[in-house]
C-alpha cells in the first residue's frame, strides 16, 4: 500500500524542522530556560508545606508534581499562534501556501521535530523525578500508563490546535497575540502549572474541568503521580480528546474562513 | 493554459491621518476605504507562452500573480490555470505551479539550498530518478555546484536567486509566475537568469507569466504583453505593436566621422539627442528610407542604425496617457 504523499513527505518536513532547531539551538535553550516556572513553584510550594502537608501535598509530592509539570510542559509545548500571526501579518505565510500540503501539518511538524531538543532537558528532569517519587510509588496499572501516553498526546494537541485557532485570529485582526496572552493567562491559572487543581475550591475546580486548560498540563500530571483510579482517569481522558476534537474543529474553521481573508501583503 | 474573466480584487482599507488625536479617534471609529486593486482584467494566455506583465507600481500586477497562484480569492470574476480553479488550492494545481518573487525568498535561512532541494523534493513527491536529473540540470545550467552547501544566509544576492530558482523549478511546474525575478541584480547576473528562464520555457515548455520594471527582461523574453494600470486593463498584444502603437516612429542613429551642427540634422527629422560623434533622429516610419538615403548623401556618416523607441520610454508613454484617461475617475471610494 502507497502512502498518500503528505505522510511520505513527513520525513523531511521532521528532518528539516530538526535542522532548523539546531540551527536556532542558543535561541531554543534560552527559550527551554524560561519555561521553568515550575521550579520556582516547587520551591515556593515546597516551603509552604515544610510545617504541614497541604491536601495531600507534602513536600515530597509537591517536588514529584512540579517536576513533572516541568517535563510535560517541555513535552507538549507549542509556538504555532507567535509563527502564525507573524507570518500572516507579513504575508510570508504565503510560501507556505503554495506548497502542496496542509500548512497545519507543516506547523505540527515543525513544532514537533523541536522535542528531540527538549528531552536533553526532560530527560534529566525525568530522572530526577523518579529519584524524588521512588520507583516503589509508581503505578503498577498498565491501563493508568496507556492513559498517560494517550493524555501526553492529547495534551500536545489540545496545545497546538488552540494555538493554531488563535493563530488563525490573525487573518481577522491585527494581531492575535493579545489574544494569547489572555489564553494563556487562563492557562496558567487553570492548569495546574502552577497550583495543583485539587487545590482549588470545589466550585473553581468544577469549573476548570469544563475548560480546555487542565487536559493542557494537569491530567498528564496527576496520570504521573498516581492521583486518578482507572475510571477517574478514563473519564478525564474522554474529557481532554473531546476538546481536541472540538479544538480541532474550531482551528480548522477558523482557518478555512481566514484564509479568504488573507491578503498576502508583502509576501 | 490560463484564462481570466472579469478579475476584481478590492481591499478594505484602514486609513487614518498621522497624528496622536487621529491614533486616539480611530480607536472608537475607524473609516475604511475600498481600494480597487484589480478591477475587471480579462486575458487568455496559451500553452508555453512566455507574457510580460507590466503596469506602475500599484498597478494591481502582483495581486493578479497571486490571485493566479491561489494565495489570494478574488473579489468576483472567473479564473482557471489548466483546468483548475487557483482559489481552491487543489494539491494536483499546486504541483504544476511555483510562483518566484525577486524581492522574497522561499529557501530556509539558516540551512544550505540543497535542504530546501531536499524539502521540495519530498513535499512536491518527485521521484528520486527526476530529482537527481533536474538538480543536476538546473546545477550545470545556474552553475550551482558551490552554492548549494553554503547556508542560504550566506550567498550573495545573485546567489540566492538562482538557488531560489532551482529550488522553485524542482518539480519541473508547468506554469510558472514570475514577480520581478531579476530585481536587484546586476547586469551580468540579470543576463544568465533572463537566459536561464527562457532555456526552461523551451527546455520544458512552461508556460510564464512575467513582472518586471527592467524592460530588457521583457524585451528579452516576451514577445507578448499584457499592461495595466490601476487594476485596468490598457494594453494586450505583441510587444512590436505596443512599440509601433504607442511611438509609431523610428530612430535612426547615426555614427558620425566628424561633428555636424544641429542644423544639418533638423532637416532630416526630429534630433533626439546629439554630440560630436553621434546623433539620433526621430522620424516617421513612412519616411525611414527617404532620411536614411539623405542622410548618407549629405552627412559624414560612418555607420548607421535603425531602431525602435526605448521601451521604457513606450511604457512611460503607455502609463502617462493611461493617466490621462482616467483622470476624472476617483481614486477609492469610502465605505
Amino acid at each position: 500500500m502507497r502512502l498518500p504523499p503528505s505522510a511520505r513527505a513527513l520525513p523531511a518536513l521532521f528532518k528539516v524542522g530538526f535542522s532548523e532547531a539546531v540551527a536556532y539551538r542558543a535561541e531554543f535553550l534560552v527559550w527551554m530556560f524560561s519555561t521553568t516556572m515550575p521550579l520556582i513553584m516547587l520551591a515556593l510550594w515546597s516551603a509552604v508545606a515544610r510545617d504541614a502537608p497541604v491536601g495531600r501535598f507534602g513536600q515530597k509530592e509537591f517536588v514529584a508534581y512540579f517536576l513533572a509539570t516541568f517535563i510535560v510542559r517541555q513535552l507538549t509545548g507549542s509556538w504555532v499562534a507567535w509563527e502564525m500571526n507573524y507570518e500572516i501579518r507579513h504575508g510570508t505565510l504565503a510560501r507556505r501556501l503554495l506548497r502542496p500540503i496542509h500548512p497545519m501539518l507543516m506547523y505540527a511538524v515543525q513544532n514537533l521535530a523541536a522535542q528531540p531538543l527538549r528531552l536533553v532537558v526532560a530527560l534529566p528532569m525525568a530522572v530526577l523525578w523518579l529519584a524524588s517519587v521512588g520507583t516503589g510509588q509508581l503505578s503498577r496499572d498498565p491501563v493508568l500508563w496507556m492513559a498517560w501516553a494517550a493524555a501526553m498526546l492529547g495534551s500536545w494537541l489540545v496545545t497546538f490546535f488552540s494555538s493554531f485557532a488563535i493563530g488563525s485570529l490573525s487573518f481577522f485582526m491585527e494581531s492575535s497575540v493579545k489574544i494569547m496572552d489572555v489564553w494563556l493567562t487562563l492557562f496558567f491559572v487553570f492548569s495546574g502549572y502552577l497550583i495543583p487543581v485539587e487545590l482549588f475550591p470545589p466550585a473553581v475546580r468544577t469549573l476548570g474541568d469544563w475548560l480546555p486548560f487542565r487536559y493542557q498540563i494537569g491530567l498528564p500530571v496527576e496520570l504521573m503521580t498516581s492521583a486518578h483510579d482507572r475510571h477517574a482517569a478514563l473519564a478525564l481522558l474522554a474529557r481532554q480528546w473531546a476538546w481536541v476534537a472540538l479544538l480541532l474543529l474550531g482551528a480548522l474553521w477558523l482557518w478555512r474562513r481566514g484564509l479568504r481573508r488573507f491578503a498576502a501583503y508583502g509576501g | 493554459m490560463i484564462s481570466v474573466k472579469d478579475l476584481c480584487k478590492h481591499y478594505q482599507v484602514h486609513k487614518r491621518p498621522p497624528g496622536l488625536k487621529a491614533a486616539f479617534r480611530s480607536v472608537f471609529h475607524r473609516s475604511f476605504t475600498t481600494v480597487k486593486a484589480v478591477d475587471g482584467i480579462t486575458f487568455d494566455i496559451r500553452t508555453g507562452a512566455r507574457v510580460g506583465f507590466l503596469g506602475p507600481n500599484g498597478a494591481g500586477k502582483t495581486t493578479t500573480l497571486k490571485v493566479l497562484a491561489g494565495l489570494l480569492h478574488p473579489t468576483s470574476g472567473e479564473v482557471r490555470v489548466d483546468g483548475h480553479v487557483p482559489r481552491k488550492r487543489e494539491h494536483a494545481y499546486l504541483k504544476k505551479i511555483m510562483l518566484v518573487t525577486g524581492q522574497k525568498q522561499q529557501l530556509l535561512w539558516d540551512l544550505p539550498p540543497a535542504e530546501t532541494f531536499e524539502l521540495n523534493r519530498a513535499i512536491y513527491d518527485v521521484p528520486a530518478a527526476e530529482y537527481r536529473e533536474t538538480v543536476a540540470e538546473l546545477s550545470e545550467l545556474l552553475e550551482l555546484s558551490d552554492l548549494i552547501t553554503k547556508p542560504a544566509r550566506q550567498l550573495s544576492l545573485g546567489e540566492r536567486m538562482k538557488c531560489e530558482l532551482a529550488a522553485a523549478l524542482i518539480h519541473r511546474p508547468k506554469v510558472l509566475f514570475m514577480d520581478e525575478p531579476t530585481i536587484g541584480l546586476d547586469v551580468s547576473m540579470q543576463a544568465v537568469i533572463r537566459g536561464f528562464i527562457k532555456r526552461y520555457n523551451e527546455l520544458r515548455g512552461a508556460t510564464i507569466l512575467l513582472t518586471s520594471h527592467y524592460m530588457d527582461d521583457v524585451a528579452a523574453l516576451c514577445p507578448r504583453v499584457i499592461v495595466i494600470d490601476k487594476g485596468r486593463l490598457s494594453y494586450d498584444g505583441g510587444l512590436d505593436a505596443l512599440v509601433r502603437q504607442v511611438r509609431p516612429e523610428k530612430r535612426v542613429v547615426l555614427h558620425l566621422e566628424r561633428p555636424v551642427s544641429q542644423a544639418d540634422l533638423a532637416q532630416l527629422g526630429k534630433v533626439v539627442s546629439h554630440d560630436t560623434a553621434e546623433a539620433v533622429l526621430q522620424v516617421a516610419q513612412e519616411v525611414v528610407n527617404a532620411t536614411v538615403t539623405r542622410a548618407l548623401a549629405t552627412l559624414p556618416v560612418q555607420d548607421l542604425t535603425v531602431e525602435n523607441a526605448p521601451l521604457e520610454e513606450v511604457m512611460s508613454e503607455l502609463f502617462a496617457r493611461s493617466r490621462a484617461a482616467r483622470e476624472s475617475e476617483p481614486e477609492a471610494v469610502p465605505s
